[in-house]
């Protein structure tokens, strides 16, 4: 018994201690966090600007013709908008990664701007399906009540259906996040060390699978344990209105 | 401005909706004051006329001209026409996500530019003329339909329209919570307000409309005042319409 407790020492030593591996998993997570802050930022904002295209395509032209000149902008970047979608949904985030940093930051071979952007590019394109879904369910006499006070398609979007349309989305959107922190794990393939990366170093110089990965995966837990509960939070407070 | 009475005219309007030819050349003149009423099976083509007054929907053809500008010219700012035209719904269409109060003072505030204590000083001016007031800072969902409604309906005035438009304000009540709502309605009108009113409300129609208007597959089959067109309907189709609503 006593050398089971021993070789259970060991491993944590040569896990945390040896080299201030701790300090590695520390480092870890910090690159794991800034790669989802950035990119779940660049998801929103870029995903909102997508989501508001696509409905404001879906509810004035279609079907119908277009007659003005914007019409016919708004017609072609919303075909963009539907090529981005279709194309980033429909491949790997990994292989995205990898093209990021391989094939357009070739030169530089900057793999955190990398990340960045393609985790940000990646979850803009599901943040605009689900902010899309918000704006589509809020009831039609919202906007023709705005719009009959005389405010424009702007300040209706702004001021009536956003808001509303956001409490609504609230839970799908925390979602997505939750998935984004567990998506930068790929974040190895190109050079960063991410949380996953040094977990698994860390387990390939130690020759000890059990602690680095279950340490790992415990600390991808919590972050979404601490996600959820302040989205839990948020949520209440919005539902203030509906009594 | 022209110097004469008529606040709205309509031209010719027609209306399709893809293949459905919903309003087939429709003409009518609501002077200042006037309380034209609007009648109408389902599907005539009533709503759809009212809600091309302001461009909710947008005519296939003809013309709409409110204070003498024709409001269907692409070139007009249509935003500013609607600030001058009230619009009550069937279905009330309070803003859920903001409290009664702000639900009256949005408009003022953003659109006509007074500030947060003159708008709220009308807001409450006007729940108080409506029974209201102690309701300023209930959520729409914390109110009964007839409250709501008569909300919706501050809140349009609280833009100082110069016309009022009524798309069945009465169709989603409760029946003992009609009446409030008229009442509303009744006071306006006696102070003046023009009033464009779809209703299944003939006692309203009676009692408080100047010119009633018949609809019937997209065209105005007959129009007068509440005496002579309840008391003496001439088209078959009026007569039989009224055989069955009163």
């Amino acid at each position: 018994m006593p050398e089971f407790f021993e070789s259970i020492g060991n491993s944590f030593v040569k896990t945390f201690i040896t080299d201030d591996r701790w300090l590695q998993l520390l480092n870890g997570l910090l690159v794991t966090l800034e790669i989802t802050v950035v990119a779940a930022l660049i998801g929103i904002v870029l995903g909102f600007l997508i989501a508001i295209v696509r409905s404001t395509y879906d509810m004035q032209l279609q079907g119908r013709k277009c007659r003005k000149k914007s019409d016919y902008v708004l017609k072609a970047v919303n075909a963009f908008c539907n090529f981005y979608i279709t194309v980033i949904r429909g491949t790997p985030v990994v292989i995205q990664l990898m093209i990021m940093y391989f094939i357009v930051f070739a030169s530089s071979r900057n793999g955190i701007i990398a990340a960045f952007l393609s985790f940000g590019m990646n979850s803009a394109a599901y943040v605009a399906e689900i902010v899309r879904s918000g704006i589509m369910s809020i009831d039609k006499g919202q906007f023709e009540a705005s719009r009959s006070l005389g405010f424009d398609y702007k300040s209706t979007m702004v001021h009536i259906i956003v808001p509303q349309a956001f409490k609504n989305i609230l839970p799908a959107l925390g979602n997505e996040f939750i998935v984004l922190v567990k998506e930068t794990s790929v974040a190895g393939y190109v050079a960063l060390q991410d949380l996953t990366y040094v977990g698994n170093l860390i387990r390939s110089r130690t020759y000890e699978a059990f602690f680095p990965l279950i340490t790992v995966a415990l600390i991808y837990l919590v972050i979404v344990l601490i996600l959820s509960f302040l989205l839990k939070k948020l949520e209440r407070r919005l539902r203030s209105s509906d009594h | 401005m022209t110097t004469d009475n008529v606040l709205i005219k309509v031209d010719n309007l027609c209306k399709s909706f893809g293949s459905v030819e919903v309003l087939k050349g429709v003409n009518a003149e609501i002077d200042k004051g006037d309380v034209m009423v609007v009648i109408g099976a389902s599907g005539s083509g009533k709503s759809t006329f009212l809600r091309c007054l302001n461009l909710l929907e947008e005519p296939t053809s003809g013309s709409i001209f409110f204070e003498g500008t024709d409001i269907t010219d692409p070139s007009v700012d249509i935003n500013r026409h609607r600030q001058k035209m009230g619009m009550v719904f069937q279905q009330f269409n309070l803003f859920p996500h903001m409290t009664v109060l702000k639900n009256l003072t949005l408009g003022p505030t953003k659109l006509l530019k007074q500030s947060k204590q003159e708008a709220e000083k009308n807001a409450m001016a006007l729940l108080e003329r409506v029974g209201l007031a102690d309701r300023a800072h209930a959520y729409p969902s914390q109110l009964s339909g007839g409250q709501k409604q008569r909300i919706a309906i501050v809140r349009a005035l609280a833009m100082n329209p110069d016309v009022m438009l009524f798309d069945e304000p009465t169709s989603a009540l409760d029946p003992e919570m009609v009446g409030e709502v008229l009442e509303v309605m009744k006071q306006l009108a006696k102070e003046g307000m023009t009033m464009v009113v779809v209703t299944h409300e003939m006692g309203f129609a009676r009692e408080v409309g100047t010119d009633i208007v018949f609809v019937d597959e997209g065209v105005i089959v007959e129009q007068g005042s509440p005496k002579e067109f309840f008391e003496n309907p001439k088209s078959p189709r009026l007569k039989e319409f009224l055989s069955k609503v009163l």
